[in-house]
């Protein structure tokens, strides 16, 4: 189905996830149009994974409705939701690379598996995809333990992009890399989302990631979207959770919990 | 009283929950089976996995078995003498029971404890959630190769120990009971029926199947990092061996009782 320009690319409303009586999110709004570049923001344990696990299907929301262009996800049939899959891509914290295959193994997973295409033709899609994110072929025959921080998160980019999905999800892009290498992810970010066309979604407590990569940013708090926005805005949103968040400051409505709930 | 059948129900719920996640599971990984993309080269590394590389230990463990066997069962029937059974009863301890417990207690410690801290280690570490973004079902991924596997493979290994083991008993029985070599043979082959080795092979089938199970099961739903897939590895190793001392009493029954 070819989605009309007024329907969002993805669609969230009132959606709720509770994980035993803690409740995570509590009636989630949001948008996010095609082509465009969404970063949420917000503290540790807010949410934010678990708001894009809930859209990818990998969590199941209690209530509230999902649509990506324009069609409800909750509740989708498990073939369909193999199909629906087809359409995202989705780089992890932590990589979440195959330990037990060699990179270009990785980056062509999806298209070997998911998609049936032949390992010669996926190997070929999967070096330009490697190129495309600064490593070279010597690179591809190693073992994902053999890489540093940085390359396996490039990897995983490679591999989130490696099907040209319509939709990526980036959780936490830049964390734990040093600044040059996170300047460099987020170039690779702004290069997907940007000159490709590919509607990205990202979550991050990173700031100066947040600005360089988004289009608009959402901030979530207590399970609820706080503010929404665009880039430019942010400064001046008159928002004192978001002004709290963005200058980092500790006093302010925001009390971050000493211990878990 | 009211506080004691309300603590014995409520163990008895959640053994049932327990026991209804764990069909799910099962049902829905094999239901896979039924529709492409079906993953050959994936259920053959895992053959090689718990079959090949299992050789080893159970063969070991089936010799040492079948030369314990014939000198306890020497000892013991000596007192009334009848030593002549000796063959007898190893090659029909081995193949009905002895063959197949003993190889799925050690495939369930070697294998089942490998397959829950693999899959427990890929759910920590998001891989899992990374099959599933790929469009890639992990049910069909990564457990239907190991169940299918299983129960390939555990029957082979069983055959393998079921010759081993009756080496074991009549390198005893030969070497240092002085029993004479062709009569110890007749005495294994005579009374051996077909119904003994297949009844073993059966079990080994559904013992190949329970340490599949246990270990996809408890690794798939793994939480909690390192100390969760300790865990998982622990409760595959433990539940898998109650499951096969259990079912095997049942297959038993089936095929003996009168």
């Amino acid at each position: 189905m070819t989605p009309t320009p007024s329907v969002p690319k993805i669609s969230v409303r009132a959606l709720r996830k509770s994980f035993g009586r803690k409740r995570v999110l509590d009636g989630v709004d949001i948008d996010c149009a095609s082509g465009e570049s969404l970063v949420i923001i917000g503290g540790s344990g807010t949410g934010k994974s678990v708001l894009v696990k809930c859209i990818l299907g990998l969590l199941h929301p209690e209530a509230g409705s999902i649509r990506i262009d324009g069609v409800e996800t909750v509740g989708l049939p498990r073939g369909a939701r193999e199909q629906l899959m087809q359409k995202f891509g989705m780089l992890f914290q932590g990589s979440a690379l195959f330990d037990s295959l060699s990179v270009w193994e990785n980056v062509a997973f999806g298209l070997v598996r998911g998609r049936g295409m032949e390992r010669p033709a996926a190997r070929e899609i999967a070096l330009t995809k490697l190129a495309s994110v600064g490593l070279g072929p010597e690179v591809s025959l190693l073992r994902t333990a053999e890489l540093s921080g940085g390359m396996q998160k490039r990897v995983a980019l490679a591999r989130a992009i490696a099907a040209e999905p319509e939709i990526v999800f980036f959780d936490e892009p830049t964390t734990g890399l040093d600044p040059i290498m996170a300047d460099v992810i987020n170039d690779l970010i702004v290069k997907c989302a940007r000159e490709v066309g590919t509607t990205a979604v990202s979550i991050t407590h990173d700031m100066v990631s947040a600005r360089k990569i988004a289009d608009r940013i959402a901030m979530l708090h207590q399970g609820r979207i706080v503010w929404c926005g665009p880039t430019a805005e942010i400064d001046h949103s008159g928002n004192p959770y978001v002004d709290q968040f963005i200058n980092g400051r500790a006093d302010g409505p925001i009390k971050m919990q000493v211990r878990a709930a | 009283m009211l506080r004691f059948l309300a603590a014995v129900g409520a163990a008895f719920l959640t053994f049932l929950a327990a026991t209804g996640r764990l069909a799910m599971f099962a049902g829905m990984s094999l239901a896979t089976a039924f529709t492409p993309p079906f993953y050959p080269g994936v259920m053959l590394r895992e053959m090689v996995n718990i079959g090949y590389f299992s050789l080893p230990v159970v063969g070991l463990t089936a010799v040492f078995t079948g030369m314990v066997l014939a000198l306890q069962s020497y000892t013991g029937f000596s007192r009334f003498s009848a030593e002549g059974a000796v063959a007898t009863v190893v090659v029909l301890s081995v193949t009905r029971e002895l063959g197949p417990v003993i190889s799925g207690l050690m495939v369930a410690g070697r294998v089942g404890a490998a397959i829950a801290a693999e899959i427990g280690t890929m759910r920590v570490t998001d891989q899992i959630d990374a099959l599933t973004t790929l469009s890639t079902d992990p049910l069909r991924y990564l457990v239907l190769p190991r169940l299918l596997a299983g129960v390939i493979t555990l029957p082979m290994l069983v055959l393998v120990a079921d010759i081993i083991g009756v080496f074991g008993g009549y390198l005893v029985g030969v070497y240092k009971l002085g029993f004479n070599p062709q009569a110890y043979l007749n005495g294994t082959w005579q009374r051996l029926e077909t119904i003994d080795v297949v009844s073993g092979l059966v079990k080994a089938a559904v013992f190949g199947f329970i340490v599949a199970l246990m270990g996809c099961y408890q690794g798939y739903h793994s939480r909690g990092g390192a100390e969760g897939v300790g865990r998982a590895t622990t409760h595959a190793v433990v539940s898998a061996s109650i499951l096969i001392l259990l079912v095997d009493y049942l297959i038993t029954a089936a095929f003996f009782s009168r």
